[in-house]
C-alpha cells in the first residue's frame, strides 16, 4: 500500500481511541509512522545494516501473497520482500521441483502435507512466533469456542506440527515446530443474486435446484469442485459421506453421477475456474447462482450489481462452509541472517497490519487481536463481528464497498467458523477422482 | 580445404544442437517420467508401465479424443474454406501486388494482440446480454436471448476459427503466389468454367500450402487447452486440460504418460497427412 494508504490507517487508529481534529491526526500520523518503523523490529542499528542485503522471495498464489503486504512488510523491516504469484499447481511444482528458488513458500494444507514429506521445508520454532499464544485455537489446537474443528478434508491443524526441525512426519497433538504459519484463511460457499431468485438462499442444495437450470456453475479446480458438489449432494440427500474431503471410490462415483445427470439436463451454464471468471459469470448475468469465493461476492457487489454470499449454517449434520488456510512455510535451505530475517518477516504478519489488509476484503489472520488494532471499530465490528456498518466500509484500496447500516453475509467470524462442513484437500483417490472429474467436464 | 562431407555436418550442427538441447532432451524426460512410480507424496524412479496401462484403459481417453478430434476436425473445415477464398482473393482478384500485400499484412493485424485478448473479445459479443443478443432482441428478432451462442460447442470453435484461420492463410497465399498466371488463360482457352479451374488448376498447385496450414491448424488445436476452457465455460475438457488436472496436484508420472500418447497420435495425423501429399516433392519441383 501507498504511504498516503499507510497514514490512513494510523489516523484511523488514533481516531478510535479519541476524537481529535484533522491536523493533530495528520501530526500524529506522521510519528506514528516513524515510531512504527523502529518498533515494530525493535531492532538495533547494526541489525539494519547487516539485513539490507538480504532478500526473501515469497511464492504463492495472488489472493494469499501480495504484493502491497510484500511492499509494506519491506518498508517496516529493511529488507528486500518479493512477492512472487503462480497458480496453485505451477506454485506446488515449483516448491517441490526447484525448492532453492524459494524462501518462503505459501502452502495450504494439503500442499503443506507434500512439502513436509519431501522434504523441503524446515520445522517453524513456536517459541520464536511472538503471538503463537494469540492464534485462534482453531489452527493451533483444532478447536474453537469449545467445538472442535471439522477433520473432513485437511484442517490447517492436521498439518501443522511436526516433532523436530527437521521431521518429515507431521503428527498429531501440539508440538513445539510447525510445518507453516498460517496467515490468511475463509470460509467459502456460494454466491447468488438476489434480484432474480427473490427469497434468501441458505442451503447448498440450492445450486442443484431445477429452477436454475442453465443459470447455474459450478467450480472448476477438481479437488475443491468435487467438496462443493457432495456439500450440495449432502444437502439434497443424494449421497451421504463419511467424510467429504477424503472420499471412497464408491462417494465419488455418486457425486460424479449426479453432476453428470445435471450436466445433461443443461443445468450448468459454465464452470469457473478463477476469481475473475466467477465475476464475470454473475456480473455478465449469465448466471445467478454459483458456487463463490466471498471477495468475488464483494467484487459482483462494488459493480452495482446485488450479490449475496450465503450463508450456510449447519443443520442436521448437512450444509457448512467450505474452509481453506494459506500459511507460511521456511524453505530448508534458510539458515544463519537469513533465517532471522524469514522469522522477522513471519512475526511481522502477525503484527496486525496484513491483519487489517485482508480483512478488508473479507478474509481473516489468525491473530485477530492484533489486526483489530489496524482497523476502525467499525471495520472491526463489520468484518469481524458482524454487525451493522457504522460508516462507509472501504476495501484495501479505498474503493467503497458497503454503506452505513449494511452487514456481512453469513455473520461474525464465530459464526462462520463454528459452521466449517470441510476443508480443501487432496484426497487418497485424487487420481481416481480426477480422471471422474474429466468424464464430468466432457460428457 | 574442408571436405564436402565435413562442411554439411557443420552446418547441420548448430540447428542438430539446439534441437538436441530444446526438443530431444526435454521429451526424453518425459518419456522418462511416464515411466515412473509414484505414490501420494513423492514420484519413485522406476521402469513401469503402469502409467500407460492406466491410460489406455481409461474410457476417459478416448472420449477426450474424440471431443478434441472432433473439434480439429471442425476447426480444420472451417478455417481452410476460409483461409482458400481469402489467399485467393489477395492473390488473383487483387491486381496491385502491393495493395495485395497490404492486405494481407492487415490479416495479421489481429495478431498485434495477445491470444487471450482475441479470445476473450469474444466473450461480450455472445453472452446472454452480449451485443449479438441484445441487437437481435432489440430488432425483434428473438425474444429470449440465444444462450447456444457462448459457453459451447459453437463458441469454442468459433474462437479457434478466428484464432487460427492466419495460419491456413499464410501456407496458402504462398503457393498461390507461385502459380504461374498463363495456367488461367491456358485454362479458360480450354473453356473450363471458374469453378472448374479452381478444382482442376488451382487446388492440385496448392497442396503443400493446405498441408502445411493443416499440419498448424490441427497440432494447434490438438495441443490446446486454454480455448476451450474458457469459450466452454469449462463444459467441455481436453486432451491437455485433463493433464494440466494431473499436474495440479503432481500426478506428473500420468500426465507424462498422456504426453507421449498425445505426440504418438499427432505424429501419426501429421504421417498420414504428408502421406496423402509429399510436401518436399511439391515444394522442391515448383522451384
Amino acid at each position: 500500500m501507498s504511504e498516503r494508504g499507510k497514514k490512513h490507517d494510523r489516523s484511523r487508529e488514533i481516531s478510535r481511541t479519541a476524537p481529535v481534529s484533522r491536523r493533530a491526526v495528520l501530526k500524529g500520523a506522521a510519528a506514528m509512522g516513524a515510531a512504527a518503523g523502529a518498533g515494530v523490529i525493535g531492532a538495533p542499528v547494526i541489525w539494519a545494516q547487516e539485513i539490507k542485503d538480504i532478500e526473501l522471495r515469497h511464492v504463492g498464489v495472488s489472493y494469499s501473497v501480495v504484493k502491497a503486504i510484500g511492499d509494506q512488510a519491506q518498508k517496516d523491516l529493511g529488507f528486500k520482500v518479493s512477492m512472487q504469484n503462480l497458480d496453485t499447481s505451477a506454485a506446488i511444482t515449483r516448491f517441490v521441483t526447484q525448492p532453492e528458488s524459494v524462501d518462503i513458500p505459501d502452502l495450504e494444507g494439503w500442499q503443506t502435507k507434500v512439502a513436509v514429506a519431501r522434504g523441503i521445508l524446515q520445522g517453524i520454532e513456536v517459541k520464536r512466533i511472538k503471538e503463537f499464544d494469540n492464534i485462534l485455537p482453531i489452527f493451533t489446537k483444532g478447536e474453537y469456542e469449545a467445538k472442535k474443528v471439522s477433520r473432513q478434508g485437511i484442517s490447517p491443524y492436521e498439518a501443522m506440527y511436526i516433532e523436530s526441525k527437521e521431521s518429515t512426519k507431521i503428527v498429531e497433538g501440539v508440538h513445539d515446530w510447525m510445518t507453516f504459519m498460517p496467515q490468511v484463511y475463509n470460509a467459502d460457499s456460494m454466491g447468488y443474486r438476489p434480484d432474480l431468485i427473490g427469497r434468501p438462499i441458505t442451503e447448498w442444495k440450492e445450486l442443484f435446484n431445477p429452477e436454475f437450470k442453465g443459470k447455474a456453475a459450478i467450480l472448476d479446480v477438481p479437488n475443491i469442485g468435487i467438496m462443493d458438489a457432495a456439500l450440495a449432494c449432502e444437502s439434497r440427500g443424494d449421497v451421504t459421506y463419511k467424510n467429504k474431503g477424503n472420499m471412497t471410490r464408491e462417494e465419488i462415483d455418486k457425486t460424479i453421477d449426479v453432476l453428470i445427470a445435471l450436466k445433461k439436463q443443461g443445468h450448468f451454464r459454465a464452470t469457473w475456474t478463477t476469481f475473475d471468471q466467477s465475476v464475470e459469470l454473475m456480473a455478465a448475468g449469465e448466471i445467478i447462482i454459483q458456487s463463490m469465493w466471498s471477495p468475488a461476492v464483494a467484487a459482483v457487489r462494488v459493480k452495482g450489481i446485488p450479490c449475496i454470499y450465503a450463508p450456510v449454517n449447519i443443520k442436521d449434520g448437512r450444509e457448512g462452509y467450505r474452509g481453506w488456510c494459506n500459511g507460511m512455510g521456511l524453505a530448508r535451505h534458510l539458515t544463519g541472517k537469513k533465517l532471522d530475517a524469514a522469522y522477522e518477516y513471519l512475526n511481522w504478519y502477525y503484527s496486525g497490519w496484513q491483519g487489517a489488509f485482508v480483512a478488508r476484503y473479507g478474509y481473516y489472520s489468525p491473530v485477530p487481536k492484533t489486526a483489530a488494532k489496524f482497523m476502525t471499530e467499525n471495520e472491526y465490528g463489520y468484518w469481524y463481528e458482524g454487525k451493522p456498518a457504522t460508516d462507509i466500509i472501504k476495501d484495501p484500496y479505498g474503493v467503497v464497498m458497503e454503506q452505513p447500516g449494511a452487514k456481512r453475509d453469513g455473520g461474525s467470524i464465530v459464526d462462520r467458523f463454528t459452521n466449517i462442513s470441510c476443508w480443501n484437500t487432496v484426497m487418497d483417490e485424487n487420481q481416481y477422482m480426477s480422471r471422474r472429474w474429466n468424464e464430468f467436464k466432457s460428457a | 580445404m574442408l571436405s564436402a562431407r565435413v562442411r554439411v555436418a557443420l552446418q547441420v550442427l548448430p540447428l542438430a544442437l539446439v534441437l538436441l538441447v530444446f526438443f530431444v532432451v526435454p521429451i526424453g524426460f518425459v518419456v522418462a517420467v511416464s515411466f515412473f512410480h509414484y505414490d501420494d507424496f513423492g514420484i519413485v524412479p522406476a521402469f513401469s508401465p503402469e502409467n500407460y496401462a492406466a491410460v489406455l484403459s481409461e474410457h476417459l481417453t478416448l472420449d477426450l479424443y474424440l471431443s478434441t478430434l472432433r473439434f480439429a476436425a471442425l476447426v480444420w473445415f472451417f478455417t481452410l474454406i476460409i483461409g482458400f477464398w481469402v489467399a485467393y482473393f489477395l492473390v488473383f482478384h487483387v491486381r496491385n501486388q502491393l495493395v495485395a500485400i497490404g492486405l494481407f499484412l492487415v490479416c495479421t493485424v489481429p495478431f498485434w494482440t495477445s491470444n487471450i485478448i482475441r479470445m476473450i473479445s469474444w466473450l461480450p459479443l455472445l453472452g446472454k446480454e452480449g451485443l449479438i443478443n441484445r441487437g437481435l432482441i432489440g430488432l425483434g428478432v428473438i425474444h429470449r436471448p440465444l444462450e447456444f451462442l457462448l459457453f459451447s460447442d459453437f463458441s469454442v470453435v468459433v474462437s479457434y476459427v478466428h484464432l487460427f484461420t492466419i495460419f491456413m492463410i499464410v501456407p496458402l497465399f504462398n503457393s498461390m503466389s507461385r502459380i504461374d498466371r498463363s495456367l488461367f488463360e491456358a485454362a479458360s482457352d480450354a473453356g473450363t468454367s471458374r469453378l472448374q479451374t479452381v478444382l482442376f488448376v488451382v487446388v492440385p498447385l496448392v497442396k503443400s500450402g493446405i498441408v502445411l496450414g493443416s499440419i498448424f491448424v490441427i497440432t494447434l488445436v490438438m495441443g490446446d487447452f486454454y480455448v476451450v476452457r474458457v469459450m466452454s465455460g469449462g463444459s467441455r475438457a481436453s486432451v491437455v486440460s485433463a493433464m494440466f488436472d494431473d499436474i495440479s496436484v503432481l500426478l506428473f508420472p500420468h500426465a507424462a504418460a498422456n504426453a507421449v500418447f498425445l505426440i504418438i497420435i499427432v505424429v501419426l495425423m501429421v504421417g498420414l497427412i504428408l502421406r496423402a501429399v509429399d510436401v518436399r516433392r511439391e515444394l522442391v519441383d515448383q522451384r
